[in-house]
């Protein structure tokens, strides 16, 4: 793999830049692998990346029914976070948000994480006990945040609107460590770093079957014949339970859609993230200029990447209350994506009933910013065929036993 | 220079000058121009900066694909960035100005990036300013944030205010053009209810510009005819500046109308976002001309061919005295034709094909127009505005053959038919080989909820090129949308257009055909932002080869105009790049909206105080004049505290949290939930939803209840009673109702619909006021009309009567452990009821309280709250609410749940009494430390808080919350863990603090 690096774009100038590798191989696959993982996604290689990595694994081949990077890693609000509630998501999502750092050096792609803070307002008395909460579980679990006031937060972020009449700042939860990156560009690096270290991405391969003997899996139908693994990992999203099916199990998982937009681009006019979720709504400006915007889940399963138009409206009536300066920016483009809900809404990374078959899933709305610790906890879990410290909690028998990881709690209701 | 024409111009109104300024410079055009032709008008060839090189940039379309003139429009309270001009229309005292420069439009100092431009190929960042780490958040982010980004972000909140109105039709008809106009009479004469929409403030499309003959007669002529035979029927809405933005799902379509941009200031909404549900969509959205490749083809003055006919057709406006027009098809010729007859020079059409037979380039060549065919550009020159270009064989690799002098170039690389609509919703393409574009498959239409088509391409939009062709296709798609809605009919009238013979067209993806990498490396595809030929080449090289990739990595098509330029033209380039056919690259996905909406249009009027809806109590009015601070619970407003002069909220809780105690307080209780539910089952209803059982409870009596998901968890809670005998009152908590009710419904109507079983959500039908505290019942008696004894109306009891001449109905039951009564009135006596109490209540001390004085009144008591004590993680067992649970019972909701080992286990965390060892009080969320950490390096914890006051009764904090062994581990002092310093100490005690044996409330 040639370095990236300036001088490295200089030198190729000189030659109208006809000298770059590809960044990634797109190989046939090969009979045989020691690992398979299903799903090019931001999780599925970046599984691969630290399989290699920390596990000295890399007779890998990643497949893909689309293009890599096409699902949920290509279409999210790019936030990175790890002020979570309950012990095991800080844990992974605090590991990710710390591999996230250092994620562009590591890669020699530049992810463009850039930790200009995340702030959760706070606009009930209900909230703020809420985020108070989170901000005690945190200090424990060594994730940085800190409850600021509402002269705070419109020093933070100028063009909020604090004194709304109807849902006043009543402050809100500070993680200054957190941000945003540059979500394509996680998956293209895992991708040049995985194809770079020897692991097969085969992209436009769809699996139709998992074959297995005894109990343990053998291999994956594709459309470009069977390919055989010791360990099949399945990193798949929405299609989860499909993948379940084909493993000849079922997974408490529902797939919804979730819908995001962005603006006409602007000049910089905010520095900070701010999540608003009493009125439901999530706004941070990208390097391009353009306000990305997140809105909500349909409240019905389908596997369309739009979503219902009804939620914009919901979405856009919370942000221009919330933000009134942007009344007058324009919605350029608004998508879906189908994301996987679990019943407690935190993910699965588990053994399963069928042996050396691994599943990564149920991200739901928050996958993004997991990417590097979901990778590194199921890259773990598949080497050493036994889950680690991160993903031990997140195995699917909870579900059964009713040890939820719930992370909905900050919605719970009101008085 | 660009200048207007002594004569001419279909659209404008001479007569009617419009003043109007450009970055500060006066300038002046007519009614009835668009903002881009007065620029042009007034010679301002240069209009803005690129995105990424901030390149010079002219108006190159007239329409909604513009991607360069884009411009800030207006100011303060107005100011709008990245306007198109080419679709502003122009108004008189119109300001506005060039985007994306510093200092000025003509020296921009961010033109550095064009010269270094080699060395900024496309996804060069991806590659760079990776070290020192810290760099990219603090030197170079903050540069390039800088330097991106188009116009200014507004400052000042939103001066105007926007609408938002339903519609329903049969047929919505999106386009009036000649194809949209024979859809709507066609539709219209067959009595169906049409609407008919516009985006522009004109009707009639390119038609009457490209001199097209319907029925005989002008374009426009006929135009005018239809648009009057339309006004005649009652049952077609004909709606222009109207934008279908998008469609959703089942016939749902989402157009922007725009009321008064023309027009700020009025009074009238700026614009009006229409939500239309119809049973079947036509998009005659007509189609959008395609640049040429070729070597500074981004330099002001070079335009589409067909824009460039447009300005000089409708708005009698030139681009330049001498016009080089280059093509690969018959089209372009009528610009040519057009220019020689407005007396301007076109020295040259240079056309890619190496023959041309059609009707149209015969008629130019009879006009004495030159023809240059097999020809392409090699390159345009000029900096601010085209000087010359230089002619070459497309055939070769640039070698110049000629040079020729000239002000403007108009390009056409061919047409795409606009498909976005027919895409937004499952809509598939189809790769038609004639004209080089995609157009929609009819065989794989957008779907609706019967599976069955839902939307039709009319005319251009379907790719039907020429108006004689478009007008076939319109009539033959409108039977086909009338006989999907049941309407067989032959139409009656159908118009024609007179056909033109057209020579077909040749695919020009790079011109010249053999240029090299230095040529390809000024050919622009994505003129907003600096996309290249070379860019896309170079993606395809290092492997980002998906048309997504591709798309992501250049940023190609991501700019404002979403690609409606160059994004077939990118496709071509990636294809060939790719060794592929276009049809197997596709393209990527069309989302709304068509074209970008108004973030305000979208969310309409729920600004301020209306943002959401606002419930208010009865007496409401009366807490606002009593200063009452409120918070917002659900939609609700409720009183936290009613603060008396200098008060801080903490004193005057306390205060009212004392007075409850030892005289008279008076709640409004009105926002809390009550849901009549009624019927032969109900009582079996209710002991399913309830954990405990309600279908034993006598009629008059009341009884706790809480109920749980299905998983087990504690969702609400509240006090049941039973009227009569096929009916309860269940009272949820304010925020619950709702949801309760909504939970209701998903049984009786999912699970158990033969349950005879009804419900209705009363909670606004009722005003409730809770009298609480030891003068309670003084006042009851003193308002008189009923007994409300200790005997006759014992705790948890209720009884119908009077009180003070109000009916009434009486609860006694207590959240506060006071003797205490809820009383409920109709909501419209409620306000006279609660002042009547006050009136009476004086002498004894009344006064109101408010949610905050509640909470802690309950909390003193042990009572818990949902929400608080709860969180959706919780089971009643936690709580010790054991004893609300039925053991008799074989199911309610939530049993299953709880019997799961991790529910049912002895570790949970359970509910205690936490007593601070120095009285301070326990921050929210604290914790309770554990020792040592955990597997992932966090402190362990064995509880946390849920409810933590001072307690003005106690004088002290106190605080209930979970803790691990729950009541057992009393008399243990545990460590709460704080955010600013040192734990604080606490003892597990019993969590009721206050009246342990219940002789407050009991009496």
């Amino acid at each position: 793999m040639k370095r990236y690096s300036v001088f490295a774009i200089a030198k190729e100038a000189l030659n109208y830049h006809m000298g770059w590798e590809k960044a990634w191989a797109s190989p046939e696959p090969k009979k045989q692998y020691d690992a398979i993982i299903v799903g090019a996604g931001g999780h599925g290689l970046a599984t691969a990346y630290y399989l290699g990595k920390n596990h000295g694994i890399t007779n890998v081949a990643i497949i893909e029914k689309g293009w890599l990077g096409g699902g949920n890693t290509g279409r999210n609000t790019t936030i990175i976070r790890s002020n979570y509630l309950q012990d095991p998501s800080a844990a992974i999502y605090e590991k990710a948000r710390s591999l996230y750092e250092t994620m562009s050096q590591d890669l020699n792609y530049n992810v463009m994480f850039s930790p200009r803070g995340v702030m959760m307002l706070a606009q009930t008395h209900h909230e703020v006990r809420g985020y108070m909460r989170t901000a005690h579980a945190n200090a424990l679990q060594g994730v940085t945040t800190e409850f600021i006031s509402p002269a705070r937060v419109k020093e933070l972020c100028p063009i909020l609107n604090i004194d709304g009449p109807r849902y006043p700042v009543l402050g809100a939860l500070w993680q200054a460590r957190g941000g945003t990156g540059r979500h394509d560009a996680v998956a293209w690096g895992y991708a040049r770093a995985c194809s770079a270290m020897g692991m097969d991405i085969i992209q436009q391969c769809e699996v139709t079957g998992v074959r297995s003997e005894g109990g343990v899996v053998k291999g994956v139908e594709t459309t470009k014949g069977f390919i055989g693994c010791t360990k099949l990992g399945v990193v798949v999203a929405g299609h989860s339970g499909q993948l379940a099916e084909m493993a000849g199990f079922r997974l408490p998982i529902e797939a919804v859609a979730l819908q995001a937009l962005v603006s006409e681009p602007v000049k910089p006019c905010m520095d900070v993230v701010v999540m608003a979720n009493t009125v439901h709504g999530y706004m941070s400006q990208s390097d391009k200029g353009e306000m990305v915007i997140g809105g909500g889940t349909d409240g019905f399963n389908n596997y369309t990447q739009r979503g219902s138009f009804h939620h914009i409206e919901e979405t856009l009536r919370a942000l221009v209350e919330t933000f009134p300066m942007i009344s007058r920016l324009k919605m350029l483009r608004q998508w879906g994506g189908i994301v996987d809900m679990t019943g407690d809404r935190s993910p699965i990374i588990s053994k399963t009933p069928l042996g050396n078959c691994f599943f990564n899933c149920g991200w739901g709305t928050g996958g993004f910013k997991a990417i590097p610790g979901s990778g590194w906890a199921m890259a773990e879990l598949m080497a050493k065929g036994e889950p680690g410290a991160l993903a031990e909690a997140f195995n699917m028998w909870r579900f059964k036993e009713g040890q939820f990881i719930d992370e909905s709690v900050a919605a719970g209701v009101a008085h | 220079m660009s200048t207007r024409l002594s004569k001419g111009g279909r659209l404008i109104d001479r007569s009617k000058v419009q003043n109007f300024t450009f970055n500060g410079t006066a300038m002046r055009g007519y009614q009835g121009d668009t903002l881009a032709a007065a620029l042009l008008a007034n010679d301002q060839m240069l209009v803005g900066r690129s995105f990424k090189y901030h390149r010079p940039r002219g108006i190159v379309g007239s329409g909604p694909e513009e991607p360069n003139a884009l411009v800030n429009l207006g100011r303060a309270g107005r100011s709008e960035p990245n306007q198109r001009a080419t679709t502003t229309e122009l108004f008189d005292g119109l300001e506005c100005a060039s985007q994306n420069h510093w200092p000025s439009l003509n020296y921009d100092v961010g033109v550095i990036n064009n010269t270094l431009a080699r060395f900024l190929p496309g996804g060069f960042y991806y590659k760079t300013f990776m070290y020192p780490r810290a760099a990219w958040k603090h030197l170079f982010e903050p540069i390039i944030r800088a330097s991106a980004g188009l116009g200014k972000p507004p400052q000042e909140p939103d001066a105007d205010r926007y609408e938002q109105a339903y519609a329903f039709c049969d047929v919505l008809i999106i386009g009036g053009g000649i194809a949209g106009l024979q859809a709507a009479l066609i539709a219209g004469t067959a009595g169906l209810r049409v609407i008919l929409l516009e985006q522009n403030a004109h009707w009639g499309g390119r038609a009457p510009v490209d001199g097209d003959v319907v029925d005989g007669m002008p374009a426009a002529e006929w135009v005018a005819k239809a648009l009057q035979d339309l006004d005649k029927m009652t049952n077609v809405t004909l709606r222009n500046r109207c934008t279908g933005a998008g469609v959703y799902d089942h016939g749902y379509v989402l157009a922007d109308e725009k009321v008064a941009d023309h027009t700020p200031g009025d009074g009238r909404p700026k614009h009006r976002l229409w939500r239309i549900r119809a049973g079947q969509i036509l998009t005659a959205t007509g189609a959008i001309e395609r640049p040429l490749s070729f070597a500074g083809n981004d330099i002001p003055g070079v335009m589409l061919a067909a824009s460039t006919r447009d300005f000089v057709v409708n708005f009698a406006v030139s681009p330049g005295d001498r016009t080089v027009i280059v093509t690969n098809n018959d089209d372009a010729y009528r610009t040519a034709i057009a220019l020689h007859e407005a007396g301007l020079s076109v020295p040259c059409i240079v056309d890619a094909r190496s023959t041309v037979t059609g009707d149209l380039p015969l008629r130019a060549k009879a006009l004495g127009l030159r023809i240059a065919t097999g020809m392409g550009i090699a390159k345009v020159s000029g900096g601010k505005r085209v000087t010359k270009v230089a002619l070459c064989m497309q055939a070769g690799e640039g070698a110049v053959i000629e040079e020729i002098a000239c002000e403007a170039v108009a390009m056409s690389g061919g047409w795409s038919p606009v498909v976005h609509l027919w895409s937004h919703c499952g809509g598939k393409l189809t790769w038609d080989t004639t004209h080089a574009h995609f157009r929609p498959d009819a065989t794989r239409p957008p779907t609706g909820a019967d599976g069955a088509a839902m939307v039709v391409a009319l005319g251009a939009a379907n790719g039907a090129m020429t108006a004689a062709d478009a007008m076939v296709d319109a009539a033959n798609g409108t039977q086909l949308a009338l006989k999907a809605l049941g309407f067989d009919a032959k139409p009656k009238i159908v118009s024609s257009a007179a056909p033109v013979q057209e020579a077909e067209m040749e695919p020009v993806w790079i011109m010249p055909y053999g240029a090299g990498v230095k040529l390809k490396s000024k050919m622009w595809l994505d003129y907003q932002n600096d996309v290249k030929v070379s860019d896309v080449q170079l993606a395809a090289r290092e492997g980002y080869s998906s048309v997504e990739h591709t798309k992501r990595y250049t940023t190609l098509g991501m700019a404002t105009d979403q690609g409606k330029l160059s994004n077939i033209n990118g496709l071509a380039i990636l294809a060939d790049a790719r060794n592929a056919e276009i049809p197997q690259v596709g393209t990527t996905t069309f989302r709304p909206p068509y074209t970008p909406v108004t973030l305000g249009a979208l969310a309409g009027e729920s600004r301020g105080e209306i943002f959401q809806p606002l419930r208010m109590t009865p007496m409401h009015a009366w807490h606002q004049t009593q200063g009452a601070y409120f918070e917002p619970v659900g939609l609700w407003r409720r009183p936290y505290t009613f603060p008396r002069g200098g008060e801080t909220h903490a004193q005057s809780v306390a205060r009212e949290v004392n007075n409850t105690r030892n005289a008279l307080g008076l709640l409004d209780a009105s926002t809390l939930g009550k849901i009549i539910v009624k019927g032969p089952d109900a009582g079996r209803f209710l002991d399913m939803l309830y954990t405990g059982v309600m279908s034993s409870l006598p009629i008059g009596k009341c009884r706790y209840g809480l109920m749980c998901s299905e998983q087990g968890f504690l969702s609400d809670d509240g006090v049941v009673a039973r009227i009569d005998d096929e009916t309860w009152l269940c009272h949820t908590t304010s925020g619950g109702a709702d949801r309760i009710h909504a939970w209701m419904e998903d049984w009786l109507q999912c699970e158990w619909w033969d349950w005879q079983v009804y419900t209705a959500n009363i909670t606004e039908q009722l005003a409730q006021v809770a009298v609480v505290g030891p003068n309670a019942r003084k006042l009851l008696e003193k308002m008189g009309g009923m007994d409300v004894s200790k005997e006759t109306l014992p705790f948890m009891q209720w009884a119908d009567g009077t009180l003070g001449g109000f009916a009434v109905r009486v609860y006694r039951i207590s959240f506060s452990g006071e003797l205490s009564y809820e009383i409920a009135v109709a909501a419209s006596e409620g306000a006279a009821f609660w002042a009547a109490l006050h009136a009476a209540g004086a002498e004894l001390g009344a006064m109101p309280y408010g949610t905050e004085a509640l909470h802690i009144m309950r909390a003193e008591k042990g009572f818990i709250m949902i929400g608080d004590e709860t969180d959706g993680t919780i089971i009643p067992q936690d709580l010790n609410l054991g004893w609300a649970i039925s053991k008799k019972k074989a199911d309610f909701l939530g049993k299953r749940g709880q019997e799961r080992t991790y529910l049912a286990s002895e570790d949970r965390w359970k509910l205690a009494g936490f007593e601070t060892l120095d009285g301070s009080v326990i921050p929210d969320g604290s914790y309770i430390l554990a020792p040592g950490l955990n597997a992932n390096g966090q402190g362990n914890t064995q509880g946390r808080v849920t409810s933590t006051y001072f307690s003005p009764t106690l004088g002290r904090g106190i605080a209930m919350g979970l803790i691990k062994g729950g009541l057992a581990r009393m008399g243990d002092v545990v460590d709460f863990n704080t955010l600013s310093g040192a734990p604080i100490k606490a003892k597990v005690v019993d969590p009721v603090f206050y009246d342990k044996d219940g002789e407050k409330q009991n009496v």
